[in-house]
């Protein structure tokens, strides 16, 4: 979209876009109502009440009680459609399906790092399918990033000790830019790549192009035994340390009496800082690793511990998407349509 | 009738001669002008890195300055602006000159602590000159962790400290106003009666006592991390570098609040001037800047929407965010009802409070965008927030306080500046505005992220317009400089009260004496009062 050759909107390629994209017209409706409104009022009483002899005085009026209610409950009530209509598609951008794409990012000084849960690893580029929902978890290695997708309407920080998390379903087959949104140092503005939006058919073939090292839970398997977790982590439950089967998604009962859920962000702390959080009943042994994995290959461990939980995850690592039947997709039917 | 007026024979300005007797000064006028000075020169500073800024986005590539260098000139511009020019200036140079005569007194409760105050900030000012003669600054005006913590290898700490040395300046002045209002008001002037000047004042005061201590503590956080490697916000040591971020703009959105508010009351004071006519809806604009200082303390987590916070806690400040559009609105529309059946004429003073009206209203109405959480994370650290903020922050507070500086600068000087080249002023300062800022709006919706050294071709159209509207926006903040100076020596001689206005201040001789009134004066009536009586008075028939 454009106007006098100047270009106003990015694309609307993700399925939030057009949502956004309304919300924002509204508010920029709005709010030309009110500008115009009241700089038409004050030009129009600048001229009309214009000082005509050194001498005039203003009319002597106060105030008026009806009409300071007025233009303080019409504005609350424009601004709670808007707050609502904000916060309804924030939830969404917020609550990603249960069926999703997953897909780790790293950022780092200065690119961004992509690792696909079937094994491809790009920097400042990643490939997508058109009309399926893909989820996004996002770290850094170093300092405070933010991964923006201009053309899907979203963002979502990337910081340093924790994982957070952002979803889109591409709606527009293209390729879009990626940029950083949180200002990281000397090359901050050169930290920006491609997102390429492909047919499924397209992304399939691109998934199955050449990686060596297997899926990422394979390479997470190979770290787990090269840094021997295995030896206290024992499937029986009866090694030093709890087993990791079946866990991801579950409550986890832990020494302090407190629960959590075993998520990605537990399973990245209870590696790097595994005295946080010790499950009840076991002794806190684990060495802590931190600044010994780095950010990559802790991704690829967490996505090897959450193998281990097929129940949990959606879709089982070293599957290849369309192989999966999902047991239901309820977001994402195209992503079912285009399978056939 | 002007040719007759001459300067009083004894006024502040001549009751004593060579630097000690302004070093050593208790006179608030003087430390007011003192402070003119000071963060003129900051704001020179400020606008030299600004262009700096706009001459290497003139072109897609990085091609003028390193990265290095232009991420300190994006910093050195945000530190010095706001630091040591938008946070001082309305409060310490008018409010400074004007509180005391405005409530009927001979000076704040604290003369002492007032010049000290200017000596904090020359501290200030001093460790940021150093930082920036060491080889300046990188970290963003933020200061965000842990890039600032352990990232960054610039001068972090001496700006640090700068930053945190000033604050304590503006906690004195707040502290001194507070008190000065308090106690200090002539026989009569109950609270009601205070001009919308004060009130702005009271309530900016509120946030610089309460908030600053704040930021100071933050500041001081990440020194202690930085140096002495303790986990505070670095994650690899424990930390949590989200938690900086809260603290931060606890104290940062609320100080927009205490850049913009003063600008308001200056507004206030100069709209009911030119209409000849009493403000619309006093009470309601009074409250509203207490409402302002306190909402403005309740909203610092929409600078986190994308930082990871719950979907919860979004929402609840998101909500939170729009109630303090409401206030605002109030004011505006206050404003624009005071014109109503007004006498109003068109002298510079007012030309920038009609533009304040225009870049205010886009400013705060763009806030909108940014409170709806939906339309936030995409705009969010994209050029839209820039845009915003300049709106505000530029076009808002300093559209106010070169509006108020116009207003008062005869009462203050006692002569008038050029009427023809200070509306010249006026509308370059507003057309190059526009400008500069509005092409950004539309940059950010487009995805052009904040402090970006380069950028993709599409985006360069936007940025040459908003690079050449920076010229003459330039050029509009030169020319006072020059018309200023020029008064002083060959302008015609004010008078007590150009402008026919009402306040107490116009009361004293310009420029006033020492003590501003000889005789203690006691108020009778109701301000903005505007009567055929009251106009013989001023001599206006």
């Amino acid at each position: 979209m454009g106007s006098f050759g100047i270009p106003l909107f990015p694309e609307q390629a993700s399925t939030f876009a057009k949502d956004v994209d309304a919300l924002y017209l509204f508010i920029v409706a709005t709010s030309a109502f009110f500008a115009l409104g009241v700089s038409i009022a004050a030009v129009v009483f600048g001229v009309i009440y214009r000082r005509r002899h050194a001498g005039e005085i203003g009319a002597r009026i106060e105030g008026n009680l009806p009409l300071e209610l007025l233009w303080s409950v019409i504005p609350t009530m424009i601004a709670m459609v808007m707050f609502g209509w904000g916060a309804s598609s924030y939830y969404k951008m917020r609550t990603p399906p249960a069926e999703t794409l997953n897909v780790y990012a790293v950022g780092k000084q200065w690119m961004w790092k992509f690792q696909h849960t079937e094994g491809q690893r790009e920097i400042n580029e990643l490939h997508v399918p058109v009309g399926r929902a893909v989820k996004v978890t996002i770290t850094s290695e170093d300092v405070i990033h933010s991964l923006f997708f201009p053309s899907f309407r979203t963002k979502m920080d990337a910081i340093p000790g924790r994982y957070t998390q952002l979803w889109f379903e591409a709606s527009k087959v293209g390729t879009y830019h990626i940029f950083c949104t949180e200002y990281c140092g000397t090359n901050h503005s050169g930290m920006i790549g491609n997102v390429v939006v492909m047919e499924p058919a397209a992304y399939q073939a691109w998934l199955s192009g050449g990686t060596t090292e297997g899926t990422l839970a394979q390479r997470g398997e190979r770290l787990f035994g090269e840094l021997a977790c295995g030896t206290c982590h024992l499937d029986t439950g009866k090694g030093r340390g709890p087993s990791l089967s079946n866990i991801v998604g579950k409550p986890v009962e832990l020494a302090d009496g407190t629960t959590v859920t075993a998520d990605e962000g537990y399973l990245r702390e209870s590696i790097i800082n595994s005295q946080a959080k010790i499950v009840k009943g076991y002794q806190p042994l684990m060495p802590a690793f931190q600044g010994l994995v780095s950010e990559d290959n802790l991704v690829a461990l967490v996505e090897y511990v959450k193998s281990l939980s097929p129940t949990a995850t959606a879709t089982p690592a070293g599957t290849a998407p369309a192989a999966a039947a999902p047991p239901a997709t309820p977001a994402n039917a195209p992503a079912v349509g285009e399978k056939k | 009738m002007l040719d007759t007026l001459k300067l009083p024979e004894r006024h502040y300005l001549n009751n004593g001669h060579g630097f000690k007797s302004w070093l050593l000064t208790k006179d608030h006028k003087r430390i007011a002008i003192m402070y003119l000075i000071s963060i003129s020169v900051m704001f020179l500073l400020g606008g030299l890195f600004a262009a700096g800024v706009r001459v290497e986005l003139l072109t897609p590539q990085g091609d003028l300055f390193l990265a290095d260098t232009y991420n300190k000139f994006f910093t050195m511009h945000g530190v010095v602006m706001v630091f040591f020019f938008l946070i001082p200036s309305t409060p310490a140079v008018l409010g400074n000159f004007l509180i005391p005569p405005m409530i009927g007194a001979k000076d704040l409760a604290f003369p002492r602590i007032n010049l000290l105050s200017l000596y904090i900030f020359w501290l200030g000012a001093a460790f940021f000159f150093y930082a920036l003669f060491a080889g300046g600054v990188d970290t963003g005006w933020t200061f965000y962790t842990p890039f600032s913590s352990f990232s960054s290898n610039t001068n972090v700490i001496p700006t640090a400290l700068g930053a945190f040395i000033s604050g304590f300046s503006s906690i004195l002045t707040g502290l001194n106003f507070l008190v000065t209002i308090h106690r200090m008001r002539a026989p009569g002037l109950t609270w009601f009666r205070l001009p919308l000047f004060v009130w702005a004042h009271y309530a900016t005061s509120l946030i610089q006592v309460l908030g600053t201590p704040v930021v100071a503590i933050t500041i001081i956080m990440v020194a202690v991390e930085r140096m002495f490697g303790f986990g505070i916000f670095d994650p690899t040591r424990g930390g949590d570098p989200v938690l900086f971020q809260h603290l931060f703009w606890f104290y940062s959105h609320p100080a927009v609040y205490i850049m913009i508010l003063p600008a308001m009351g200056v507004i206030s004071e100069v709209i009911s001037t030119f209409s000849r006519k009493t403000i619309f809806g006093y009470s309601f604009v009074a409250f509203s800047s207490l409402a302002i200082a306190v909402f403005g303390f309740i909203v610092w987590a929409h600078h986190l929407f994308v930082a990871g916070i719950s979907t919860y806690s979004a929402m609840v400040f998101s909500f939170l965010s729009f109630s303090v559009a409401i206030p605002s609105a109030v004011k505006v529309f206050n404003w624009t009802a005071t014109l109503y059946k007004g006498a109003i004429s068109f002298e510079t003073p007012m030309l920038y409070v009609y533009g304040f009206f225009g870049l205010f209203l886009i400013g705060g109405l763009t806030g909108l965008f940014l409170a709806t959480l939906g339309v936030d994370i995409h705009v969010h650290d994209t050029y839209f927030v820039v845009a915003h903020f300049h709106y505000i922050m530029v076009g808002g507070a300093i559209m106010g306080y070169l509006g108020g500086l116009h207003f008062w600068w005869p009462k203050m000087t006692g002569r008038m500046y050029s009427e023809f080249l200070s509306r010249i002023s006026a509308i370059l300062v507003f057309v190059g505005f526009n400008l500069t800022f509005f092409p950004q709006f539309i940059l950010g919706y487009m995805g052009m992220p904040r402090r970006y050294h380069a950028y993709p071709d599409e985006f360069q159209v936007l940025n040459v317009m908003s690079s050449a509207g920076a010229g003459v926006l330039g050029i509009g903040y030169l020319l006072p400089v020059i018309y200023f100076l020029w008064s002083l020596k060959k302008g015609e001689v004010a008078g007590p009260n150009p402008w026919g206005a009402s306040g107490m201040e116009w009361q004293m001789p310009s420029p006033p004496p020492t003590e501003n009134f000889t005789e203690q004066p006691i108020v009778h009536g109701e301000p903005y009062e505007y009567t055929p009586h009251v106009a013989r008075e001023a001599n206006l028939v």
